[in-house]
């Protein structure tokens, strides 16, 4: 697995923290996934986050901070800012909201925020498109991974263009790629890592299932076998059949 | 004086951020800022208010 700004994760499951039924189910969903990174983010001081950051770093997981809902560079420096302090890390999320009904990533913003908080020291993982050149753009500006979204926060839609993902992973084969936004069930997690992803960050699809523990575990699962199955060189796909059973030595016998 | 903390407007006796936390109880783990500005902890015993100053505190929660 590759490392994520020099940093080894043992398992390519990124989970979010927010929208559970409860404190104590989320932190069963960690221990029972093994999730090896935890997001989180910053809000007004309102009592309760002194107690959710005892929780997480309880939990002894990786922590990166977001920035969501940030909709303008200087707001999106300024998070980051904050977050490092409160967090303690130089690990940033990087999400600069284009679009409140899709909530698309404004990549031209994005690609400026990444510059200036790369040169600032942060490690950078912004939220971005499949779109090539946006990438280039943003390993440029400094960034060492690239997360792409797989469809529109919390829509479940799975990958919407496979096509694009799979273009994107040739096009950086050496920079660590997580699939960001999009996941609904532990198929799409599985198809992400079979593209050759090195991770799948993923939130609403676990916290809002029936049995967010039950579904974090499931997740892990799919991870663990998309990946090993990319690791174990799948087959191509043929358009024909070909006998699996050999043909020669088959009776006669009609 | 008179500042909006959290978008909410207070009337408070601190002169500086540091005196702005403790009189709002605010002891925990938190950022600040100052009118959209990033105020670092090391920085805030030195941060002197104004009036109608917009100052920001937040603390670690739920995300995605």
């Amino acid at each position: 697995m590759k490392d994520f700004y020099g940093t080894q994760l043992p398992n390519a499951l990124m989970l979010g923290t927010a929208q559970y039924p409860s404190p104590a189910i989320l932190e069963q969903a960690f221990r029972a996934s093994g999730a090896s990174v935890a997001t989180v983010s910053l809000r007004r001081e309102s009592g309760a986050g002194q107690a959710f950051w005892q929780m997480i770093r309880d939990l002894g997981v990786t922590v990166l901070p977001n920035t969501a809902g940030c909709h303008t560079v200087k707001e999106a420096v300024t998070t980051a800012q904050m977050a490092r302090e409160v967090f303690d890390t130089k690990w940033i999320k990087l999400e600069l909201i284009g679009h409140t009904d899709s909530l698309q990533p404004d990549v031209f913003q994005l690609v400026e925020a990444a510059r200036i908080l790369t040169e600032d020291g942060f490690r950078v993982f912004p939220y971005t498109t499949d779109d090539l050149i946006v990438g280039e753009r943003l390993l440029e500006a400094g960034c060492e991974v690239l997360m792409p979204w797989g469809a529109p926060i919390g829509s479940g839609r799975g990958l919407s263009n496979t096509y694009a993902l799979r273009a994107m992973r040739a096009a950086f084969p050496d920079v660590p790629l997580v699939i960001d936004a999009g996941i609904g069930v532990p198929s799409h997690a599985a198809q992400a890592m079979e593209l050759g992803y090195d991770a799948v960050l993923l939130n609403t699809a676990v916290a809002r299932a029936g049995d967010p523990v039950e579904m974090a575990r499931a997740m892990a699962l799919a991870i663990e076998a998309g990946q090993r199955a990319y690791q174990a060189d799948p087959i191509e796909q043929r358009d024909m059949a070909e006998p699996s059973t050999p043909v020669i030595g088959k009776a006669f016998l009609s | 004086m008179k500042i909006i903390l959290n978008g909410e407007p207070r009337v408070v006796q601190a002169m500086t951020l540091t005196d702005l936390l403790t009189e709002c109880g605010l002891t925990g783990r938190v950022a600040t800022a100052v009118n959209e500005e990033f105020v670092a902890s090391s920085l805030r015993m030195s941060c002197r208010l104004k009036d109608g100053d917009r100052v920001e505190v937040l603390s670690p929660m739920q995300g995605g």
